[in-house]
Parts: C-alpha cells; structure tokens; sequence
C-alpha cells in the first residue's frame, strides 16, 4: 500500500520527547512557532529568548538560535539582540510570572518603544516550574500554593489584564488573545503568531499574541477539566479576541 | 598621533567606547554619570549606532546581554546603586560567557548615599558582587587619559576572554576635565565569534545559557571558568610604579586616591622621606606579587582609598605579615587631602625609627 505522509514533524522543532507534563500548552506552542518559522521560510533568521519558568527549556526543542534570559528581562534581551541585527526574526516567549510580575516594566516598555519584536505570552495562571504559586493573572479565588484559600482580590488584587493594559499604548501593531481550548483554539493561536511575525518582518512593529494555556498540574485538574478551564473560566476573565490590529485598536 | 583634547572622564569613556566600535550602549540617568548616557545620546546614533536610554539600570545591563549574545560590542554605566541593580546581569554574562563593558562612576554609599565620589564598590567589583563563582577583570583608570584609554582595553580584553569587564572609576575622575590623546584609527576588529546567535544559517543552532541541570554539568562549567579566570591572572595585571626603587614607605591606591598618594609621595620625597606609589590598574586580577616584592624591600605601607578599607585586604593578602599595613580612609564622599596624607606618612616615618 502506498503511504501518504498528511503530517510530519516541522523541520524547525527537533525530535526529542519534551520534559512537559501531560496536558501542558507549552509544546503546543512550540510546535505552532516551528509550524510558522517553516511557512515563512525563516528558520536560518530567526532567534528564539527563552524565559525564566517551565519554557527555559525550550531552546532543546527548537531548531533554531535560542538564549536563556533572566526572568522577566527577556523583552530587554529581545531588544538588545534586535537592535543590532534588524533583519532577523527576534521573538520573546514568556510566561505569565516571568511577563506580568517580575518583568512587567520591561514588557511594557519595550511594547511603548514599539520594538519590533514578537511576543508570545502563555497564560496559564499560576507559576508552574517553582511549584504552583499565585501568579498576576491567577484567576478571582483561585488556589493556588501560595493562596491557599483562594485568591483574594482585597489583599491580592485581582488578575492582571495585559491585552488590556497593553493597548492603552500607542505604538503596538497587533495585540490578540487566543485560548487554547480546542482544535480551533489551537489554529487560531496559529493564525495570531504568524500574523505577528510576518508584521515584524516587514517591520511594522510590535506583535503580542497572549495564548490561554492548560496546565492541569496547577490549575489541580485533569488535562480535559484544563481544557474547560481555560475556555470557560480564564476566558471569562481575559476575553478573546484582537484588541490592536494594524496599530489601530479595535473596539470592544 | 592622535588629536589632544579637554574632555571631562565620563566624555573622554564615551569617547573610548566609539572608538573601540561599540555597537550599543543601554545607560539610565544617574550621578554622576550622567555625561557619559548624554554623550552616547549625541554620538551613537549619528554614526548609526543603537542608543537606547533604558525603563531602568536592570533592563540596560539585559540589553547589553541580548546585543552581547548577538555578537556585537555593548557597553552600559551607572553609579553606585544603579550597579547593585545591575549584578544579577553581570552574573548571567559572566555565566553565558558574554563579553560587555560595564562602567561604575563610584558614588558614596550605602543605599542612596550622595553623588561625591568613592571607592566603596571594590568589594562588590573585585570579589563578585552577583550570585554565584565568577570574577569580572576590574579596571581602574586614574586620569582622563586612562579613562579613554582603559575604556578601549575594556572591549577588547571582554572580546578576547568572553567576559564582562568593568572600568571601575568615580566621581571625580567622570566630572573633572583634562587635556588627552585620543586613540587613532580604527580599533582592531573584534575576533570571530562563532557562539554568537544571529541566526542559524548554514550551520546548527547556537544556544546560550547558563542554566545547566544535569548533575555535573554545572560543575564542569565552573571549571572551565576558574580555568578561564587562572588564564586571565596570568597575562592581564596591570600596574603603575613610582619612585618604589629605593622607597622606605609604599603607598598603595588607585584611581583618585592614587592622585592623591602621587601628590603626597612627592611631598614626602622633597621633605627628605623616601615614599614611593603602587598603583594597581587592573584590580581583578590584583597584582600581587609585584606588591609582595615591593613588600621586602619597603618598611611600611599605606594603603589610600575612599572607603573603610577595601583594596587593604587584597593588600595584606598579597603581602601577609612581612610588613605593617595601614590604612588612610575617608568615607561617605570623603576625599583624603595631600595634607592629611603628608600628614599620616610623616607620622609613619618617626615612629618607624
């Protein structure tokens, strides 16, 4: 019988099992970043920084340049290494500790610059590497170790909206939401990360792509209770959806 | 030769570091460095160069990391405080093995201290000042010249040795002016750097790093750096003698107090007392031995500095007990006088007969 290769592994991820839990969103991820490295032709330009977290690994996956940066710094990094070599595709992949706590004014000011670079922010609500704690965008009474009973908006704040607050800068060109919930989910995140590579390839700027991701290690569920999560749950907080396209912001 | 110049030191650095073709500075305002972010601002950019004036001293030191691993020559300053900032910074280029220029116009300390010069950041300079085993070769420039000239050195000794480099000065020596020969011609092209990430064409990806959890693997790291750093002690001391031929009391200090100790030195010598100066340039690694020699021969030493004796232990170190070792200090800003060092070297004189 004739076989029919219908899919193959991308040429930019690299064939070995990765350390991630069961369910996780990261090598989803990944694999959608090598997917679109390969459509673009673009392997041979295109550098990789990885975060502090659960993805500081994901230079052994990627078949590219990758560095390590320290946490919260990867949008400094990303803008050090663009600046001096602007015809590459530089892009920053960062967790939610690692973005929107420790690295919170790196992130934004490298989005007010209008670097142009690509950022692709994993949204899983909590801290994953270290254990489970309480991160700036775990859910409205959410347990996690460190809020043990639930998060507490009074003492805690609540979660941290970076589409939202992003897009109150002027000089992003695309800001997008996407959720890993399902097959269509997973295409539109797809979508969303070319979409912000091919702008920073021809050079229109800033891209941020934020994907709600599963980990059903800490969000203490199963991988398919993760799925409904991050849908129903994590979506009702960060809603879906482009908030900047074109650099123009789109209205709610 | 080149064209001599009135430059202040913090412009005179800036000068260096065009010069050495520094590709980009990342700097964030503070005293008394500022000139120098200033002079970068006006200068970088007009030769198509990357400025970028930081959100913080902790984002400029990882800008240098991004453009460092890049490939290319990246040079950051700061005072004091905003060097604490920048440690854990220096701890990953040091870790990841990335050459940067990294400039402390020194301030007084601790915490937000004043912006009158000091020399109370040689501990965190020379013994590590980030998490972790690694060293930084630490120059000490003590004129405006050798803030130029010390500068140039800085990138290439970061190039030869992958490492960070720090040009350890202060205050006074970035704000005062004084006439210097600027370098000539091209600096020499930096060495191929086949490690660098700037896209994997044509052969497997690059990775840098400095996470390593293998058990061992860390280990072996460290072990190549020590070797690396034993490497670095053996060909890169440097250091600047004066009347220690026949001298009876030896001076020891760099950048501003060596200025201060020369002047005094000279004082003493007119008054019939034989000092001479040691000034040690490269402060990591230290010159030592010449200093232990010296020891032998010498009855005393004095060690000047701008802090509550810092550069004394490396010092006493270096020469154990062959000879007493004092101290004249001031802290907080305070700058020792000609006088109070004549003053302390005449003492040392009587009561050593």
């Amino acid at each position: 019988m004739e076989e029919k290769a219908i899919y193959s592994r991308p040429d930019s991820l690299t064939d070995r099992p990765m350390h991630y839990c069961p369910g996780c969103g990261h090598g989803t991820v990944h694999k959608l970043i090598a997917e679109v490295v390969d459509e673009m032709g673009i392997r041979e330009k295109t550098i990789g920084i990885a975060p502090v977290g659960c993805a500081v690994l994901a230079y052994f996956y990627m078949r590219f340049d990758v560095m390590e940066a320290a946490h919260g710094r990867t949008p400094a990094v990303a803008t050090g290494v663009k600046r001096v070599l602007p015809d590459k595709l530089v892009f920053s992949y960062q967790g939610d500790g690692d973005l929107a706590a420790i690295g919170m004014a790196e992130t934004i000011h490298a989005a007010n610059r209008g670097e142009n670079i690509s950022v692709v922010f994993i949204n899983n609500a909590v801290y994953g590497m270290t254990g489970g704690q309480m991160a700036p965008t775990t859910l409205t009474g959410q347990k996690t170790a460190t809020s043990p009973g639930g998060r507490l908006v009074e003492t805690m704040g609540p979660p941290v909206k970076m589409c939202e607050l992003l897009n109150t800068l002027d000089r992003p060109y695309h800001i997008e939401r996407v959720a890993l919930d399902g097959p269509a989910g997973v295409r539109k995140a797809r979508k969303a990360i070319r979409t912000i590579f091919e702008a920073q390839r021809d050079g229109k700027g800033y891209g941020f792509v934020e994907v709600l991701s599963p980990c059903p290690t800490y969000q203490r569920c199963t991988p398919v209770e993760s799925l409904k999560f991050v849908g129903n749950d994590m979506a009702a907080t960060f809603p879906l959806g482009l908030f900047r396209r074109g650099g123009e912001r789109i209205d709610a | 030769m080149g064209d001599r110049v009135l430059m202040t030191g913090n412009d005179a650095v800036g000068e260096g570091a065009v010069r050495a073709g520094c590709d980009a500075y990342y700097g964030y305002p503070i005293t008394p460095q500022n000139e120098l972010t200033a002079y970068m601002a006006l200068h970088m950019p007009a030769k198509g160069r990357v400025f970028i004036q930081a959100e913080s001293e902790v984002a400029a030191i990882n800008m240098v990391f991004g453009t460092a691993a890049a490939g290319k020559r990246a040079m950051t300053s700061s005072s004091s405080p905003g060097i604490s900032l920048k440690q854990e910074g220096i701890s990953f280029l040091a870790g990841a093995e990335l050459p940067a220029v990294i400039v402390n116009v020194q301030r007084g300390g601790p915490g937000l201290g004043n912006i009158s010069p000091s020399q109370a950041d040689y501990f965190q300079a020379v013994k590590g000042g980030g998490h972790g085993d690694y060293h930084q070769i630490v120059l000490a420039p003590d004129s405006v010249q050798e803030m130029h000239d010390l500068t140039i050195l800085a990138f290439e000794l970061a190039d030869r040795y992958r490492t960070p480099v720090m040009v350890l000065t202060d205050g006074r020596l970035g704000q005062m002016m004084e006439p210097l020969v600027l370098s000539e011609g091209p600096a020499p092209a930096p060495p191929d750097k086949p490690w660098a990430i700037n896209g994997a064409a044509g052969r497997e990806p690059n990775l840098i790093r400095s996470l390593y959890l293998v058990e061992g693997e860390l280990e072996q790291l460290n072990i190549r750096l020590q070797k690396k750093y034993a490497r670095i002690s053996e060909s890169e001391k440097r250091w600047e003698e004066r009347d220690t031929g026949d001298c009876d009391i030896l001076l020891v200090a760099y950048g501003t107090s060596a200025r201060i100790a020369k002047g005094a030195a000279a004082e003493a010598r007119a008054a019939g007392i034989r000092a001479g100066v040691f000034r040690p340039v490269s402060l990591w690694p230290f010159p030592g031995e010449r200093l232990r020699e010296l020891a032998s021969q010498a009855r005393r030493i004095l060690v000047v500095e701008m802090s509550a004796g810092q550069l004394i232990e490396d010092v006493r170190l270096s020469v154990g007990e062959r000879v007493p070792v004092d101290l004249e200090g001031r802290m907080g800003g305070g700058i020792p006088s000609v006088s109070d060092v004549l003053a302390r070297l005449r003492a040392l004189d009587t009561e050593g007969r």
